[in-house]
C-alpha cells in the first residue's frame, strides 16, 4: 500500500540524499512549556509568551542565559526583540520566523533543528502566544480593508461573495470531500467525539469535564454547512514554548529527549491562503502530500511505524483528509477509518490527538499538539499510549504546511 | 437573489491591482474574462503575472463561456459580515473551460443548490460602480 502511495504523485526533482540530512537523530526536543488555556487570559500576549518560555526552560533544566535562538510565528504579535528585553536573554545568535498561520508550527522546529544541527545555536526556543479568544477571533470577519489590502492572497476574488472566514473556507473543501468519497456527517462526528474523550482525560483541556456523544455532535449548531460547531476548534487564549537542541546536549538535561527523526515543510502550486479552491481537485491536499513524502524520505520510516499522531485539527474533516495525504490510508478512506472511533482512540490502531487536539484541548496553532507529541515520547501524557516509539505531529493545512516525527 | 444585502453597510469590494485590473474592468462591462498565456495558450485564474507552464509574461484575456457546473458550496447560517444577510450560499463553480470561480447564485433557494448543477454567469449590479459575476441555474 505504501508503495502505491509513494507512486501516486511522487516526482523526484533531485532531492538530496537522506544521508545528507543533518537533523535526523542528531537533534531533539529537550523542553516544553505552556500557560493555562482559557477564554480570557487577562494578560498580554508578551507576558503569555514569557511565561511559556520560562516554563520550557525550567522543564529542560536550563538557565535563560543559555538560550541563544528563538523562532516565532510570523502571525505572532510578539517578537524576538521584546522577548530578549523582557526575559533578559543575553546573546540571541539565531532568530527566525515562520509563516502561514498554523502551517508554521512544525516549521518552527525544522528551523530550530537546522540551526542547532549546523552549529548556529545551542538551545533554540520555538513559541506561540495568542489571545485568540479574548482578542481578535479568526472566526469573525477582520477589518475588511486590512484583509483586502493583501492582493497576493487573492481575497478580492472571494470576499465580495461573503466567503470571509476560515470555517467557510474549509466548508467548501469539506462539502466536496464528502461528495467525492461519500463521507457522512456521523463519520466526521466520530473525530470530534473521540477527541473530546481524550480531552476529558486531560485536566488542562478547555473541554475537560465536558463529555460529548455522537448525538450531541449531530445536534450541535450548523455554522457553515457542512461544518457544525463541534467540527470547529475551540478558540483559546494560551501560549506554548518548545526547546530544541542537539541530542547529545539533550541527554545531559533534565528530561528524556524527544529525538527528531524528521522536520519538514510542504508547499504546492495553486496554493491560496486557506482557499486553494482553484485546483483541479480540492479533496486532495498537495502541500500535505509533499510534506508527507519529505517526512518519510528523510526519516526512513513509513506510516505503519507511527505509534501516535497529533494531526492539525482546526476543523474535523482535516484529520481524515490528512490520513490520506500522509499515506496512513488510501485516498478517500480517511473518514471510514475514523468511523466508530475505535481506530483513532487511545489503544486503537492510530491514536490521534491524545490531549484533545484543537477541537477540545485548545487552539494554539499546533504548538500544543507538539507538546503532546513530546509527552507521548516521554510517557507522561494524560492520554498515554503504550510503548510509544514514534510520534507524529502535522502542521496547519490549506496553507503551506509542516510536520515532525519524534522518537524515544 | 440568494444574497440579501444590507445596503447601509459596506459590501467588501474586489481588490483592483495591476494583475487583476483587466478582470474587474471586464466584469464592470458585464463580461467574464480569464487570463490566457499569450504564448502557450494556457488559461489561469486568479490572474498572475507569469505563465507557470512556459514562464511567458505575455498575457491575453479570453472571454469565458460563462457556463459551468457547481463544484462545491457552503451555506452560512449566520452572516459573517454586516453587509450580507444570512442564510446565503457561496458556490465554487467549475467553468466549462476548466477554471474555477467563487461566486453566489441568483434566483434559487439555498437548499436547491446542488453539486453538479449546470449554471451560467449573470451580472449582479450591486452599486453604480460594482457588478459581480454570479450564476443562475440552467434548465
Ligand atoms: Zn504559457
Amino acid at each position: 500500500m505504501f508503495d502505491q502511495y509513494l507512486s501516486r504523485r511522487y516526482q523526484k526533482f533531485g532531492r538530496p540524499d537522506p544521508s545528507a540530512y543533518l537533523i535526523k537523530d542528531k537533534t531533539a526536543i529537550a523542553g516544553i512549556g505552556a500557560t493555562e488555556f482559557s477564554k480570557n487570559s487577562g494578560r498580554s500576549e508578551l507576558q503569555m509568551a514569557c511565561e511559556a518560555i520560562i516554563d520550557a526552560v525550567e522543564d529542560a533544566g536550563l538557565k535563560m542565559e543559555q538560550i541563544d535562538g528563538l523562532v516565532k510565528f510570523a502571525m505572532d504579535y510578539t517578537d524576538e526583540m521584546h522577548l530578549v528585553s523582557a526575559l533578559g536573554i543575553k546573546d540571541l545568535a539565531f532568530f527566525a520566523e515562520c509563516g502561514w498561520g498554523g502551517g508554521a508550527c512544525c516549521s518552527t522546529i525544522s528551523h530550530a533543528a537546522a540551526a542547532v544541527a549546523t552549529g548556529m545555536a545551542k538551545y533554540v526556543v520555538c513559541y506561540r502566544a495568542m489571545n485568540e479568544r479574548s482578542g481578535r477571533r479568526y472566526g469573525r470577519v477582520p477589518g475588511v480593508e486590512t484583509v483586502m489590502a493583501a492582493p497576493n492572497d487573492h481575497y478580492g476574488y472571494i470576499m465580495p461573495y461573503g466567503l470571509a472566514v476560515p470555517p467557510s473556507w474549509v466548508a467548501l473543501f469539506g462539502t466536496r470531500y464528502m461528495h467525492d468519497y461519500n463521507v457522512t456527517a456521523e463519520q466526521l462526528g466520530w473525530v470530534s467525539v473521540v477527541l473530546r474523550e481524550h480531552a476529558c482525560m486531560n485536566p488542562e483541556a478547555m473541554f475537560y469535564g465536558v463529555p460529548a456523544t455522537l448525538e450531541d455532535y449531530m445536534a450541535s449548531k450548523m455554522i457553515v454547512e457542512p461544518l457544525r460547531l463541534y467540527d470547529c476548534c475551540v478558540d483559546s487564549d494560551g501560549a506554548c514554548a518548545i526547546i530544541v537542541t542537539t541530542t547529545e546536549r539533550a541527554k545531559d538535561l533534565k528530561q528524556t529527549p524527544a529525538v527528531i527523526m524528521g522536520a519538514v515543510q510542504g508547499i504546492a502550486e495553486q496554493g491560496e491562503m486557506m482557499t486553494s479552491l482553484y485546483r483541479p481537485k480540492i479533496s486532495l491536499l498537495p502541500e500535505v502530500w509533499y510534506a508527507g513524502q519529505e517526512l518519510w524520505r528523510v526519516s526512513g520510516v513509513t506510516p505503519k511505524d507511527v505509534d501516535v499522531a497529533q494531526f492539525y485539527d482546526a476543523f474535523s474533516p482535516l484529520i481524515p483528509m490528512q490520513m490520506e495525504e500522509y499515506g496512513f490510508v488510501e485516498e478517500g478512506e480517511g473518514a471510514l477509518f475514523c468511523e466508530g472511533g475505535e481506530r483513532i482512540r487511545i489503544g486503537g490502531e492510530l491514536p490521534c490527538n491524545t490531549s484533545g487536539g484543537h477541537l477540545s484541548e485548545a487552539y494554539i496553532h499546533g504548538m500544543n499538539l507538539i507538546n503532546e507529541a513530546v509527552r507521548q515520547v516521554r510517557g507522561t501524557s494524560t492520554g498515554q499510549v503504550d510503548d510509544v516509539e514514534i510520534s507524529l505531529v502535522t502542521g496547519g493545512l490549506g496553507v503551506p504546511t509542516s510536520a515532525i516525527l519524534l522518537r524515544r | 437573489m440568494t444574497v440579501n444585502y444590507n445596503k447601509n453597510e459596506m459590501i467588501p469590494a474586489p481588490v483592483v491591482d495591476p494583475d487583476s485590473k483587466a478582470f474587474w474592468d471586464a466584469v464592470q462591462n458585464q463580461e467574464l474574462v480569464f487570463q490566457k498565456c499569450g504564448d502557450c495558450g494556457r488559461l489561469r485564474h486568479p490572474p498572475r503575472p507569469v505563465c507557470p507552464k512556459c514562464r511567458s509574461l505575455n498575457i491575453e484575456w479570453e472571454p469565458s463561456s460563462g457556463k459551468g457546473t457547481i463544484y462545491s458550496k457552503t451555506i452560512y447560517r449566520k452572516s459573517p459580515h454586516p453587509g450580507m444577510k444570512a442564510p446565503f450560499t457561496v458556490v465554487l463553480v467549475e467553468l466549462d473551460e476548466g477554471l474555477k470561480l467563487i461566486s453566489n447564485m441568483v434566483d434559487i433557494k439555498n437548499d436547491d443548490i446542488k453539486i453538479g448543477m449546470q449554471v451560467e454567469v449573470v451580472f449582479d449590479n450591486l452599486t453604480d460602480d460594482l457588478n459581480l459575476p454570479k450564476f443562475r441555474k440552467v434548465d
